[in-house]
Order: C-alpha cells, then sequence, then structure tokens
C-alpha cells in the first residue's frame, strides 16, 4: 500500500466519521462547527482529486461563509433550543423519515455504482476548444462560455438570496444599518487584526479573481476573500456596513447581473445565439463579466453574513 | 548533501508532528479553556513551525519557500488573535466545568 493511499483512505474515514458526527450531535452550535470542519476536509479531498478550483470554492464557501451563516443562525435559535429539543416527532414521523432518507441514500448509490467504466466526459472537448474562449483555466471555460447560463442564474440567487434575508427586517429598521451594533473595543485585538489583514487579504482576494481566467481561482473565491476582510472591518467596529437603501449599493448589486445579461443579450444580435460571444471577442467580453460580477458578489456574500437590517436608518 | 537535507526533514516534520500530538492531547486532558488554549496555540505556533521549516528544504526557492513561511506567519497571527478573543471570552463567562 502506498502512502498517498494511506492518505487517501484515512482522509475518507475521517469525513464519513465527521459527517455521522455533525448530523448525529444534538447541538446546534457544535454540530455546525463540525461541517465547517467537514468542509475544509472536503476541500483536501477535492485536492487529492485534482480538483483545485472546487477545492478552493468548498474552502471558502462550504467552509467560510456557510459556516459564519449558520454560526450566526445558531446563536439566534440559542434561546429556543431547548423548547425545539423537548419536540419530539411522532414514531411515523422518524420512520417515514428513515425511510425517505434510506431510499435517497440507496437511490444515490445505485447511481453512483451504474456508473459506466469510464465515465462519459466532456472534457476532451472543453479542452480543445479552449483556445477559442481566449482564457487558459478550462473551469473559467466552462463556468463562463460553455456553461455560463447556469454562472448567470447562480448570480442572480445568490442575489435573490440577499433579498429574502433583508425582507426579514422589522419595518421600523427597513433601509437601515444591517446587522446589530457593535460594541468592540477600537484598541482590542480584534481591531488590531482588522487593521493588519485587510491589506494582505485585498491583495490575495484581487489574485486570486485575476489569476482565475488562467490558473485555479475566479470571481467567486476572491470574492469571498475580499467579503471576508470587509466582514472583518465591520465585526472589529472599525466600520459601519452601509445601510441597504444606499442607492450605490443597490446600483452594484444588480450591475454585476444586468451586465451579464446584456453582454448575454448581444451575443444573440452578434453571434447567433444567447451568451454566445462573437469570434475574438471572447476573453474580453469574459473579462468585462467577471469584472462586473465581482463588486457584486463581495457585496451580497458580506451583507449575506451581515445580516437583516435591525437598526433604522440615519436620518 | 540531500541525505542531509532529507534527514533534516524528518526530523523537523516529526518533532512537528509531535507538537500536534502533544497539542490534541493537552486540547483533550486539560481541565479548562484557558490551559487548553495554552495547548493549543503551542500545537500551532511551534508544530507548523517546525512542519514548515522541515519542508523549507523541500520546497523550490523562491516562491513555493516564501509560501510556506507566509503560511505559517498567517497561522501565527490567526492563532495568536483568536486564542487572545476565545481566552477573552472564557474570561468573561467565568469559571465554568
Amino acid at each position: 500500500m502506498t502512502l498517498a493511499l494511506a492518505v487517501d483512505i484515512g482522509l475518507a474515514l475521517l469525513i464519513l466519521a465527521l459527517a455521522g458526527w455533525t448530523i448525529a450531535v444534538r447541538d446546534t452550535f457544535a454540530s455546525v462547527i463540525g461541517l465547517v470542519a467537514y468542509g475544509l476536509l472536503l476541500a483536501l479531498v477535492w485536492v487529492r482529486l485534482a480538483a483545485p478550483d472546487v477545492a478552493l470554492t468548498e474552502a471558502a464557501i462550504g467552509g467560510g461563509l456557510t459556516g459564519a451563516l449558520l454560526i450566526s443562525a445558531a446563536a439566534r435559535l440559542r434561546r429556543t433550543e431547548a423548547a425545539a429539543r423537548a419536540e419530539r416527532p411522532g414514531a411515523l414521523a422518524r420512520t417515514l423519515a428513515a425511510v425517505l432518507a434510506a431510499t435517497v441514500t440507496a437511490a444515490l448509490v445505485i447511481c453512483v455504482l451504474a456508473l459506466p467504466d469510464p465515465a462519459p466526459t466532456l472534457a476532451p472537448a472543453a479542452v480543445a476548444n479552449l483556445a477559442a474562449t481566449g482564457v487558459g483555466n478550462p473551469v473559467t471555460a466552462v463556468l463562463l462560455a460553455y456553461r455560463a447560463m447556469d454562472t448567470l442564474l447562480e448570480a442572480i440567487v445568490v442575489l435573490f438570496a440577499l433579498l429574502g434575508v433583508w425582507s426579514l427586517a422589522p419595518d421600523r429598521a427597513w433601509g437601515g444599518y444591517p446587522g446589530p451594533p457593535r460594541h468592540a473595543d477600537p484598541d482590542g485585538i480584534l481591531a488590531w487584526l482588522a487593521r493588519i489583514l485587510p491589506p494582505i487579504g485585498i491583495i490575495v482576494g484581487l489574485y486570486i479573481f485575476w489569476i482565475g481566467a488562467d490558473l485555479p481561482g475566479g470571481k467567486f473565491q476572491g470574492a469571498t476573500i475580499l467579503a471576508a476582510m470587509w466582514l472583518l472591518v465591520i465585526g472589529a467596529g472599525l466600520a459601519e456596513p452601509p445601510p441597504v437603501s444606499r442607492t450605490w449599493l443597490r446600483v452594484l448589486l444588480v450591475a454585476g447581473p444586468l451586465v451579464f445579461i446584456a453582454i448575454g443579450f448581444a451575443g444573440s444580435i452578434t453571434a447567433g445565439a444567447v451568451l454566445a460571444y462573437p469570434e475574438g471577442y471572447a476573453k474580453p467580453l469574459i473579462l468585462a463579466i467577471e469584472i462586473a460580477l465581482m463588486p457584486t458578489l463581495v457585496l451580497t456574500l458580506a451583507l449575506l453574513v451581515a445580516g437583516a437590517p435591525q437598526r433604522t436608518p440615519p436620518r | 548533501m540531500s541525505i542531509a537535507l532529507d534527514i533534516f526533514t524528518i526530523l523537523a516534520v516529526s518533532a512537528g508532528a509531535f507538537f500536534f500530538f502533544a497539542g490534541t492531547v493537552g486540547l483533550l486532558r486539560f481541565p479548562d479553556p484557558l490551559t487548553r488554549l495554552h495547548a493549543l496555540t503551542k500545537a500551532d505556533n511551534l508544530g507548523l513551525g517546525l512542519v514548515v521549516m522541515g519542508l523549507l528544504p523541500q520546497a523550490q526557492w523562491p516562491l513555493d519557500t516564501l509560501k510556506l513561511i507566509a503560511i505559517w506567519l498567517f497561522a501565527l497571527l490567526a492563532g495568536a488573535t483568536v486564542g487572545q478573543l476565545m481566552a477573552r471570552a472564557a474570561r468573561r463567562r467565568g469559571p465554568t466545568p
């Protein structure tokens, strides 16, 4: 048995055990921490499967962003947790849930085992046509050229999620500042970190965004890092998140999807299909979409974590 | 020369792994949050530092080497900050079993 295989088997066992623990543990907060650790282990699995793009996204979104969202959700649920735990579903409901879960698991297992070997793949076709898109990273080519529709809908779904969060605001706070007021010590260690880390984090985030054209990286991973830096500054009490009624904020939030849609429809005239790029212009158009989407994503991801408006808008 | 470097790598990474092991034992065995944090931050600082030091001769100069050192420095920064924050939160909440 080679060393690499031993590492893979250990990783697989660890991730299965952690998944089981995350489901079995009763405390919501512990379960969320389990999920974050699970996301980071899953990123390692993607690295072992030679998929660094997916690994970066999993670590940033699956481990980081989802973790932050769930931790704040768990903190809000803390007061009602004991009552929720006291409610026990009836035997019938639990049996039905078990049967449903077992059926889904069995169906997934059968599907995976029934896959033809070697699995059907479009990878050679994707690489063969890479030159036409002008980008060097096949994953970026898939996301913004071959399957641009998916990415467009994804960007819009994230925006709708933010609208969903905002709609939870009480009437008096509508248009106001997201999240609770922060009372952090201006000379505390968090404020110190929020001063020292963002300059580095912003460079790393922009680098990951830019390098996505040719190497693993891209707007989602870069935007998550930039959003995290902003949230660090907000959490340390050094800056306020903007009130949700700000015009510049709303313009930037819709600018990304709008540019994407505009370029997409222009494609139906200039290139004969919606979301198609005219020959020779693929790279600049992809770049334009990425640059327009970047601020939208940073704002959306950060404001998702910042939460619904809870304080009244400024007079 | 390369054998000497390899031996150095094995020794340093093993020492780092030992510190991670000791830190994990401390995390599981120590009685209160502050001592547990102490065990954990030692593992981060010394354990990761030794692992990174051991890997330096194997890494390609300059980019990979500098990246490794940067990773260690960021882990130090994050570990020290989070350790402080958690210790402060633990002290605010008072002694709990």
